[in-house]
């Protein structure tokens, strides 16, 4: 797909710019731009009260194939194809299959679907997720569409009302903050340690109001699916999204994926996506520079993702916490059952959660794979080793990747959010310590009392097989 | 959408941080089709107990503190972008949230909901909950025609950012939908030209 309006002046522009400006439909006169939607991406959570409001107005879906389909949050890990027990679950479910059918939408992907997984993954995977593009979910984690290049970010119910009547929504422009990361990461560093570093650094609001690049030759080095991750987690540092110049890594991970463009159609977009770099000299609202060596294995202490260390590094003392923060901190230290500066690393738990938008993806099973291998998962230990999508678990029992978790104590369950958000029957008992990959910590967020210690698939792996936050390196 | 244009009322004090969109209200609650009855479920966790009795301690449990203005800590509505959280701020029967920072998402989504986030300097904030505490009973007046916010037991009062489209819409109740679909003309012309 070319890029429409773009407007040629001799202005220097960052990624950012150049993506946004060749959305722009229109300006609404002192308030937002009302933006062009490329790929709208929905789920069975917060999608119902928009179809409600389509037909409350008695209006029909714009664009229909230009939203794809998929149920993942409230979704069970296990016996799929037997009717979801929960009624509510499944009212919720059923309402999502009735919108699809009523408004015509194509590609939907339900619960036992093969293209069926957490809409993150299945949009790249199938190759829905373009460079250049403007892509929305009423998902927050959106952002991680950003690593093609793309400008991708969540919006509430009323805007993915506003999507599906017209393909538009209205936003103010954010401002823009490049984050460099120079050098390279450490053996037994992953993307995720990368970003939850990040976070601890910026805080939870550090980059609330931007838009964010990622750049930098530890950034270059990142695979596709591990970009993902670093997007991802945009959010979680309250950026309004995040992205990654388009590179050959990219262009070779979309290249023939069913929805990629194909033919003539792919020569003319590829021409496109090369020209989607930051030029030379454009001038962004904020830059931050970090060494991709000063990077360690890390975990969460405390209670939303910037409270984050070094895995053999010490929770902050009081005296180390802003004043007006201390309330929040101590509440934070009460809820996890942790004392202000004290050492995490050797500390029991009881769960590991490998999977979810963040860490779901096949790279990661292999990572976790490859370090349980030959070992044996801890006996008190629960854990869950859900997939991103079905095609995950395909790859992972093609790549054996499953004979060896089998081997080690592990057991696969089926796609889905599951114990990221714990909508479903996938929740941490209250006063549990849990290991996990997905992207929040906060209060409640793996079940009610459920207390998150957020990390890489690495130190998931390592948590697994001691019982205890452990290094990976040693 | 309801029209707002100015409100005085007493305040609940929430002085935490980073109150996320978990806590507003708790995933397990998001399994609903229609946007009614999320405010039982505000803070559900911070609020009930496991029997779903009422924790005491908690703020909106506390019979002395009462109002359609919720004053909390910074950055208050991160994380998840679920809009039942705007849907259970208004439920309960809030009208207005003063902090001195939000996140974006949740901005949005309460602007979308003729809920009004006012954006006040750290110092305002520390004296509205001092004055709160001092007396349950003070009073804040958030004026949208003149975007100015007012402790009414001081007397300061502070001016507040929104922009002059979304004001408009809160003034005469009105959303965005109304607004694109006025522009259909515009966005077929500007498919037409994208894909050529």
């Amino acid at each position: 797909m070319s890029g429409g309006r773009r407007q040629e002046t001799n202005e220097m522009k960052t990624l950012f710019d150049k993506i946004w400006d060749a959305h722009v439909v229109s300006e609404v006169e002192n308030g937002p731009t009302q933006l062009y939607i490329d790929r709208h991406f929905c789920h069975e959570v917060t999608s119902p009260q928009a179809f409600n409001g389509l037909r409350a107005r008695g209006l029909k879906v714009f664009r229909p194939e230009k939203t794809t389909l998929t149920a993942d949050h409230n979704t069970p890990t296990v016996d799929q194809d037997q009717p979801v027990k929960d009624p509510v679950s499944k009212n919720q479910l059923d309402t999502f299959a009735r919108n699809a059918a009523e408004f015509n939408l194509p590609l939907f992907y339900p619960l036992g679907h093969v293209k069926n997984g957490v809409v993150h993954i299945i949009g790249p995977e199938n190759g829905f997720t373009h460079p250049g593009a403007t892509i929305v979910c009423g998902d927050s984690h959106t952002s991680t569409h950003g690593a093609f290049g793309a400008i991708a970010f969540g919006i509430g119910t009323s805007e993915v009302e506003m999507v599906l009547a017209t393909q538009c929504i209205l936003q103010s422009r954010p401002k823009t903050m490049r984050i460099t990361f120079n050098g390279k990461l450490n053996e037994g560093v992953t993307a995720k340690d990368l970003a939850l570093y990040m976070i601890s650094k910026l805080t939870t609001g550090g980059a609330t109001g931007y838009f964010v690049e990622y750049a930098g030759e530890a950034i270059r080095n990142l695979s596709m699916e591990e970009r993902m991750t670093v997007c991802n987690l945009s959010i979680e540092m309250g950026a309004r999204g995040g992205m990654i110049a388009p590179d050959q890594t990219t262009f070779d991970y979309v290249k023939g994926r069913e929805f990629a463009p194909k033919g003539e159609e792919w020569e003319k977009s590829l021409a496109y996506w090369k020209t989607l770099k930051s030029d030379e000299g454009a001038k962004f609202d904020k830059e931050i520079v970090f060494d991709a060596a000063d990077i360690q294995p890390m975990i969460t202490y405390g209670t939303n993702p910037g409270m984050g260390m070094g895995i053999t590094d010490s929770i902050p003392t009081l005296d180390e916490v802003d004043e007006a923060g201390r309330i929040s901190f101590q509440k934070s230290m009460e809820y996890m059952g942790f004392q202000p500066g004290e050492k995490l690393e050797g500390k029991q738990i009881d769960y590991v959660f490998l999977g979810s938008c963040t860490n779901g993806r096949i790279e990661d099973f292999r990572i976790f794979a490859k370090f349980v291998k030959g070992k044996k998962k801890a006996d008190h230990v629960v854990a869950w080793l859900v997939p991103g999508s079905w095609m995950v678990e395909k790859q992972i029992r093609e790549e054996g990747l499953l004979d060896i978790l089998t081997e080690a104590g592990f057991a696969l369950r089926q796609p889905g959010c599951s114990a990221c958000l714990a909508m479903n029957d996938d929740k941490v008992p209250a006063g549990k310590y849990a290991v996990s990959t997905s992207n929040r910590n906060f209060e409640g967020r793996q079940g009610p009392g459920a207390r998150t210690i957020l990390a890489g698939p690495l130190v998931a792996a390592a948590a697994a097989v001691t019982g205890r936050i452990t290094d990976p390196r040693n | 959408m309801e029209k707002f244009i100015t409100l005085t009322s007493t305040v609940v004090p929430l002085p935490i941080e980073n109150v996320d969109t978990d806590q507003i209200i708790p995933a397990r609650f998001l399994k609903a089709t229609n946007k009614d009855g999320f405010g039982d479920n505000l803070f559900a966790d911070w609020r009930y107990n496991k029997d779903g009795s009422p924790k005491t301690d908690f703020i909106l449990n506390n019979p002395t503190y009462r109002g359609s203005i919720l004053v909390a800590g910074k950055n208050f509505g991160s994380g998840s972008s679920r809009e039942h959280a705007a849907w259970a701020i208004d439920g309960y029967g809030f009208k207005v949230i003063v902090s001195s920072f939000f996140a974006d998402i949740f901005r949005g989504n309460a602007l979308n909901n003729g809920v009004l986030p006012v954006i006040v300097s750290p110092e305002f904030l520390a004296e509205v909950f001092a004055c709160v505490q001092a007396n349950p009973t003070s009073t804040l007046t958030v004026d949208l025609l003149n975007q100015t916010v007012t402790n009414n037991v001081t007397g300061k009062s502070e001016t507040f950012e929104i922009n002059a489209y979304k004001k408009e819409c809160l003034l005469n109740g009105l959303d965005d939908i109304d607004y694109l679909l006025s522009k259909k003309e515009q966005i077929e012309q500007y498919e037409g030209e994208k894909n050529n």
